[in-house]
């Protein structure tokens, strides 16, 4: 560049003020701000497996909280009969899956039994035969695909002298059947419970006590096997009768609906039929019943629910005290610091299973179950807590802006929740989302060894379901399969989400474990 | 090193000391458990009691009970279980089946564990190890109980391959194949965890270490890629996964009470168990001592064995 060029004249006429009116600011940003929440946001919707693991926790949050209110059971339901029956949806059973049947293997006699139910009450017990075998005795076997709802079939019942009127009525009113004949008893000692409600048939030996085949007759039908009357208003019964009950070939001989005894009268029920009169509802139970004929679709969500409020109580106040000590430990350092770490690293040793056992023992008769479970999960759970927000603090406090800030008279309070909290808050929030399933896991397994009592006549949780189940594994799997199934879930859910948010809070620990 | 080790020990006595003074008042705060009266006389119960030093001042019974743990190694005697049985007799002779199957499951964890951690790193990013990590996220996030319903249901119940419930060793000698056998589903159900648990470790530490330039170093002086990483990075990742092994090793002491109590193994965790159900506080208090005892050494020996296995790790440093 050279100084001697000839450059042109311009007049100082020419030129103008070209922003004199104007006020000159930078540019305003076209885009929004990603702040710190928004930015581990876009992060966190990257993470395919974390967004369907948080979706799934919503889900089964929902279910937990939802089915208590709408579902037609609660948990001190308990119904004496559809004990341990299987799971069942309306809608699916129609294609032949979730229809609450089980394959079970049957005698002649067995046989018998269950069709008869089903020729009486028009439902079908056995849906399907599937096989049959004989065996080297001779004695023929089948494979019959059961109902387990359908199977109970009739039931005695005493009722007073209003409930007899009063069914006798609703049956009048709706045309369905509830009572039938009582059929003549016999070879009590090898009947057992109700069914000797459904031995409605003239059987082959009837003084045999094992073999309980049924007499038919030519046309391979069940021989009926009623008690019968010459009054037709025997016991005070003006309803409905069964087909065929119409006077017998004398015109005079009618069946028998009731009898008399001390309490009013003794009846013999369609059960399923009076289940609903009794409900107002179709006995479905969508994960089947345990044995104590609990709904285990209702009891699980009110044992989710409990579970969840539990552990969002406990992560909560975990995190209160945690972020308050681990700020003073961090922050002041030094003497304070190894004092109360010491006092934290006391706490962190004791077992936690002593923790509670020993809260359990001292406070479940003053502040309940649930209340002292809660004192121990907080005892020693903010620990963790306190731990990584002293971490961070030492990571921070000695860090250029926190000495500007401090220079220009910030008080120890405004630094320390103003100026060096927020930066915790990632890690803050992904240990607490990780409390949840840590309390939930272990508050299933102390409910399963039973060294908390959560079980109540309205309280249930879910490792008091696995260990009711326990004994049933064989026989009866599904009592375990669907609490074993929704924790299973609701771990794997957590796990995935809580990487994800650890991922998205703080990028530079991508991939590392702990 | 010998000073940090001493220093150690002596601040876990006193942690312990003051964990076991805390639980001891509040153990002996409970009310007694009551006296079975059928075929028993009461006024000989009270009167034992009476004699044991009952009726003394909490810090008085704290002394005597001191006295007789440190001078005589004596935790009393049980009241409701194993009635006048050595506490520390019962427990010793409940310990080899804790141990022998949590032994075992480890045995046979640590080196699946590590085989599918390392082939994980080997194949980082790759199909293999998405399917491993995606296997091992749901294995270790399953509680165990699930495992052990999962064995019970199907290898138990359906195959019948092994029996429900451990031998006992009136019938099976405790390392007969009998007694193993019936080990199996238990030995199954803590391992799948523990399977998990250390691929996931193995991989993470593997695959920083093969990253990082000393490898590349290995490579460029003429080692093969498995010559390197046998040599190199696994050596260096040891020096992380070896102390994790360790403390498990020490943890079986432990145990695991769901698991003892679903297979129905009578070791401590059951003897825990009972001891809560039944209020035996002598049993209760040494028990309590016991699991303390095992968490403070297992934290001890990892952070020692660091410092052994590589003493480039500044004591302490890590945690």
């Amino acid at each position: 560049m050279s100084n001697d060029m000839n450059l042109p004249v311009f007049p100082r006429e020419k030129f103008a003020f070209a922003n004199i009116d104007k006020r000159i600011h930078d540019a305003k940003f076209k885009t929004k701000p990603i702040g710190y929440f928004k930015d581990a946001w876009l992060r966190f919707r990257k993470n395919k497996s974390a967004v369907v693991a948080a979706v799934l926790i919503v889900l089964l949050a929902l279910f937990a909280l939802i089915v208590p209110f709408v579902s037609n059971y609660d948990v001190s339901f308990r119904d004496g009969y559809y004990k341990t029956v299987l799971p069942k949806n309306d809608f699916f059973a129609t294609f032949g899956i979730w229809n609450g049947a089980k394959v079970q293997r049957e005698t002649q006699a067995g046989y018998d039994y269950f069709r008869a139910i089903g020729v009486e009450t028009g439902r079908d017990v056995v849906l399907d035969v599937k096989s049959q075998s004989v065996d080297r005795n001779g004695i023929t076997y089948y494979s019959l695909l059961v109902d387990s709802y359908y199977k109970v079939g009739y039931t005695y019942v005493n009722l007073s002298e209003t409930e007899y009127l009063q069914l006798q009525e609703y049956q009048n009113s709706t045309g369905i059947q509830l009572m039938y004949p009582l059929p003549e008893t016999y070879r009590t000692n090898f009947v057992m419970g109700n069914m000797g409600a459904n031995f409605w048939y003239v059987l082959e030996d009837p003084s045999a006590t094992s073999d309980g085949q049924a007499l038919l007759d030519e046309n391979g039908d069940y021989i009926k096997n009623y008690i019968t009357s010459d009054n037709k208003e025997q016991a005070n019964y003006t309803s409905l009768r069964i087909a065929g009950d119409d006077g017998g070939e004398d015109g005079n001989t009618w069946y028998v609906y009731g009898q008399r005894n001390q309490s009013g009268y003794k009846a013999r029920v369609d059960y399923y039929e009076y289940f609903k009169y009794k409900n107002n509802f179709e006995p479905t139970f969508l994960f089947g019943t345990n044995i104590y004929g609990q709904d285990i679709f209702t009891c699980l969500a009110a044992g989710a629910r409990l579970s969840f409020l539990l552990a969002i109580s406990v992560s909560l106040i975990n995190f209160f005290i945690g972020a308050l000590y681990g700020s003073i430990e961090g922050y002041y350092g030094g003497a304070i610091d190894i004092t109360l770490e010491r006092i934290s690293d006391v706490l962190a040793s004791v077992p936690f299973i002593v923790v509670a056992t020993l809260f359990q023992m001292h406070m479940a008769d003053k502040v309940g179950v649930l209340g002292s479970l809660l004192f121990a999960f907080v005892l020693t759970g903010w620990v963790g807590m306190a731990a990584r927000v002293r971490m961070q603090f030492y990571r921070f406090k000695g860090q250029e802006y926190i000495l500007a800030a401090r220079t220009l008279g910030a008080s120890d309070a405004r630094l320390i929740f103003k100026h060096i909290f927020p930066n915790a808050i990632g890690t803050i929030i992904t240990g607490s989302v990780l409390t949840i399933p840590g309390v939930i896991f272990t508050e299933s397994i102390l409910s399963y060894l039973n060294i908390i009592h959560l079980e109540t006549s309205a309280l249930t949780s879910i490792g008091t379901m696995l260990a009711n189940g326990q004994g049933y594994l064989n026989t009866f799997p599904h009592i375990i399969l669907f609490p074993a199934l929704f924790i299973s879930i609701l771990m794997i859910s957590f796990n995935l989400f809580g990487n994800g948010l650890r991922d998205a809070f703080n990028p530079s620990l991508r991939g590392a474990d702990e | 090193m010998g000073k940090y080790i001493v220093k150690r020990i002596l601040l876990m006595f006193l942690t312990l000391f003051i964990i076991m003074t805390m639980c001891f008042i509040l153990i002996k705060m409970l009310p007694l458990p009551a006296i079975r009266e059928m075929g028993r006389d009461v006024n000989l119960i009270l009167a034992k009691r009476e004699q044991m030093g009952y009726n003394k001042p909490l810090l008085v019974q704290y002394f005597l009970f001191l006295k007789s743990v440190v001078m005589y190694w004596d935790w009393g005697v049980g009241e409701q279980m194993y009635e006048a049985l050595n506490v520390w007799d019962v427990l010793i002779q409940k310990l080899p089946y804790t141990i022998t199957v949590n032994l075992y499951s480890i045995l046979i964890a640590i080196p699946l564990g590590l085989g599918f951690g390392i082939y994980a790193a080997l194949k980082k990013n790759r199909w293999q190890d998405h399917a491993i990590s995606t296997i091992v996220v749901v294995f270790i996030s399953v509680p165990s109980y699930v495992y052990a319903f999962i064995v019970q249901y199907l290898f138990c119940y359906k195959l019948g391959w092994f029996p429900l419930t451990l031998e006992s060793l009136d019938t099976a000698a405790f390392f007969s194949s009998r007694m193993i056998r019936s080990m199996m589903p238990a030995i199954m159900s803590l391992g799948f965890g523990v399977v998990a648990g250390l691929t996931r470790y193995t991989r993470a530490e593997l695959s920083e270490v093969l990253t990082s330039e000393f490898m590349l170093l290995a490579r460029t002086k003429g080692l093969t890629k498995a010559q390197a990483t046998y040599r190199h990075a696994l050596r260096n990742a040891m020096v992380v996964i070896l102390p994790m092994i360790i403390g498990e090793f020490i943890g079986i002491l432990g145990g695991s009470l769901i698991i003892e109590k679903i297979f129905a193994i009578p070791g401590v965790g059951s003897l825990y168990i009972y001891a809560i159900n039944v209020r035996d506080y002598n049993f209760f208090m040494a028990l309590t001592v016991f699991y303390t005892f095992i968490g403070l050494a297992s934290g001890i020996v990892i952070d020692i064995s660091y410092g052994i296995i590589d003493p480039r790790i500044r004591m302490g440093s890590r945690k």
